[in-house]
């Protein structure tokens, strides 16, 4: 047999039916739901008299729209202030119900966003397609899965279904060789690929994300770095399964036990890529050259090292590039040639699908431990992204490092990371962000966005602007 | 769906590369859980100088004459031009929700983000992808030309204007036979179902896991 990718084999698994067009109807066995992109879904179901395909495919839960604070958390569902937001979470459990759904509903021990608690939960699985209707479904790639985001239209069909209609992409790698310095995580790894490949470089390709660095990562890294391959431009990152995969896995609530289990090893132990497997694309990075990652613009390619300038337009020779590059720095409020440790932060979020897993709320509270959030940040929220994560981490104290610092805890969900509850900026307005998207307004209208790892926006929330997080720690602090 | 098949359209152009789903559809839209009414709101923090949020009246509100969409000169547009990677971003599918509601059809770009050139399909949106020099020609035309029109034919595949060559463009057979004929694909899809049938059957034999219930369950 010839070569494969982890893709090819992944693709190859769920045809369900070539068409001679080029198209092909791949199968399903995922499919998480949340409350912005399903009720047009299911009010087609309705109006064609169509019933799932398979309920046991489909998970539900609320996480855009829900409000973090415990008070307003507090009556679930009822005590949503927003009442568009409220419908928007009521539809979904009512739909839930009607259509038979599995759904953690607001309040639910397994609440979180979709991202997070698919892997935690085991309920995303290697050698799975996982599909929702939410771009950063790339992120349970992490687990040598296929996963990608869908639109509405899509999550029709596949609860109809139980297919898509797919073309297949072209392949892609993206080896970090080497080794990480100190200080640097998962999230500087992925801003300085994106940074190198532009937001619009894996359009059209399945990432795979190889090399040393991305074996040594955790699989909470290897999660971060596949949820941020949309960002640029690949609908689906992945990494091969391996030993690290495996212990993850095991003993999740939902992963097969005993003899299943042993099968199911023995099947995932083929996902990776073969030797000598072609890619239509390889690019290559040095792991110990990459320095923690500061965006600057409105784009996550618009990225620069923490000791860096701002770029200045007067040296770009492309028109378009030249005045992209203006417009960011005028909505951004920032000067050509500035350096990013003078930014200074009103705000500071740690949180999203991104990053706020167990061992981002840990890199965290590790840097912000015995000091105070600085006087000039009006807020620093820090959001876990499950209920899981939230208990794990109270059980840790660190919910106590983070008050101390000065900072809120709050309850599960999407949070800042797009802004669709309370939980926003305001005009003007500079945030170190965890999450994945510094697009105009993504954070709240006129807002500036600067996306950094859980432990730059700690280090950021304390000194007040951004600083080197590894000079930080040579001033004695743990990191 | 509504089908497409010529559409003879007056051309704005959005002069501007990375055009997001943020842009297109601010969130705050989001929170409808209906498929139609978004067009008023489309590029919502362009289009007006003030703070949208979902049910308000938008024609009292005050508007960015800066904004190409208010040039009166492109009102009644139905083909968008536009620049590199538009629709990057969020899967919302809003976005072309919204560009279909306003009066969009088509959408000329050299590059458009894989989801976003995807959900446009399944909402009688017809995005066109051309040769880099053959925008800018479009763009400049645009600017030259009062009243620029394309006629557009799906199944022909070409675009044709007053001024200048035809010029032809690609489009997947599936997709095109799809919009073409307003079909939905639910209804295609479910002439597979015995293809499907048979492949779940193999699939709960040799990876009966992925079969497990997560309904029954407790953690
Ligand atoms: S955390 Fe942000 S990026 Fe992730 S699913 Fe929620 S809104 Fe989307």
């Amino acid at each position: 047999m010839t070569a494969e990718t982890l893709y090819d084999k992944l693709w190859r698994e769920h045809l369900v039916t070539q068409r001679e067009d080029g198209t092909a109807l791949i199968y399903v066995d995922r499919h998480l739901i949340h409350e912005v992109t399903s009720p047009q879904a299911f009010e087609g179901l309705r109006m064609a008299g169509r019933l799932p395909w398979r309920l046991d495919a489909n998970l539900a839960t609320p996480d855009h729209n829900v409000p973090t604070t415990s008070a307003e958390r507090a009556t679930g569902v009822e005590g949503i202030l927003d009442p568009v937001s409220k419908l928007q979470v009521a539809t979904l459990d009512d739909n839930c119900r009607d259509f038979d759904i599995v759904e953690f509903e607001i309040n639910d021990a397994r609440q979180g966003i979709v991202h997070v608690i698919g892997p935690e939960l085991g309920a995303t699985l290697p050698g799975m397609t996982v599909v929702c209707g939410d771009s950063h479904t790339s992120t349970h790639g992490a687990l040598g899965a296929l996963a990608h985001g869908i639109g509405t239209s899509e999550v029709e069909h596949v609860l109809a279904t139980q297919c898509l209609v797919q073309k297949k992409m072209k392949n892609m790698l993206v080896k970090v060789n080497g080794r990480l310095g100190e200080g640097v995580t998962a999230k500087d790894v992925v801003l300085a690929i994106i940074g190198n490949i532009g937001t619009a470089g894996g359009t059209g390709y399945a990432i795979e994300f190889a090399g040393s660095v991305i074996a040594e990562l955790s699989m909470e890294g290897r999660m971060t770095v596949c949820n941020m391959a949309i960002e640029a431009g690949a609908r689906a990152g992945m990494v091969g399964v391996d030993e690290k995969t495996i212990d993850y896995v095991r003993g999740r609530p939902y992963a097969p036990t005993g003899e299943m289990w042993e099968t199911a090893v023995q099947a995932w132990s083929h996902l990776h890529t073969d030797a000598g497997a072609r890619f239509d694309r390889v690019v290559e990075l040095e792991g110990g050259e990459i320095k923690p990652q500061v965006t600057w613009g409105t784009s996550p390619e618009m990225v620069l090292p923490i000791d860096a300038c701002l770029p200045d337009p007067r040296d770009v020779e492309d028109d378009a590039q030249r005045e992209g590059i203006e417009r960011a720095l005028s909505y951004m409020g920032l000067k050509a040639g500035q350096r990013l440790t003078e930014i200074q932060l009103d705000r500071v979020f740690i949180g999203s699908c991104t990053n706020s897993r167990i061992e981002d709320m840990r890199a965290a509270a590790a840097v912000v431990k015995g000091r105070r959030v600085s006087a000039t940040v009006k807020q620093a929220l820090v959001v876990p992204g499950s209920q899981a994560v939230k208990r794990q981490a109270e059980e840790e104290g660190l919910d106590k490092i983070f008050v101390e610092a000065g900072m809120e805890w709050r309850e599960p969900g999407c949070s800042m990371c797009l802004a669709m509850n309370a939980d926003k900026l305001g005009r003007g307005e500079h945030c170190a962000s965890t999450s994945n998207r510094n697009f105009e307004g993504r954070q709240g209208i006129g807002g500036r966005t600067h996306l950094v790892s859980p432990a730059m926006a700690a280090a950021a929330a304390v000194a007040g602007h951004f600083v080197d997080v590894r000079e930080l720690k040579t001033q004695g602090a743990q990191i | 769906m509504k089908a497409f098949t010529v559409l003879d359209g007056l051309v704005a152009p959005l002069d501007r590369a990375n055009v997001d789903t943020d842009m297109i559809i601010p969130k705050q839209f989001l929170k409808s859980i209906k498929r139609s009414g978004f067009g008023p709101n489309l590029f919502d923090e362009l289009r007006y100088l003030d703070e949208g949020y979902p049910g308000q009246d938008t024609d009292s509100r005050p508007v960015n004459p800066e904004f190409v969409l208010n040039n009166p000169r492109y009102k009644g547009a139905s083909v968008l031009l536009a620049r590199e990677n538009f629709g990057c971003g969020s899967s919302r599918e809003h976005a072309p929700w919204a560009l279909e509601d306003f009066g969009f059809r088509c959408i000329i770009a050299p590059s458009f983000a894989d989801i976003f050139f995807n959900n446009c399909f399944k909402n009688g949106v017809l995005p066109i992808v051309l040769d880099q020099a053959l925008v800018q020609e479009l763009f400049d035309q645009v600017e030259r030309e009062q009243g620029f029109r394309l006629t557009i034919d799906l199944n022909t595949q070409t675009i044709k204007r007053a001024r200048g060559a035809a010029i032809e463009f690609e489009v997947e057979g599936f997709r095109k036979h799809c919009l073409l004929h307003g079909l939905d694909d639910i209804g295609q899809t479910l002439q597979d179902a015995d293809a499907i049938r048979e492949y779940e059957a193999a699939c709960r034999m040799r990876s009966p896991w992925l079969f497990d219930s997560i309904a029954g369950v407790q953690q």
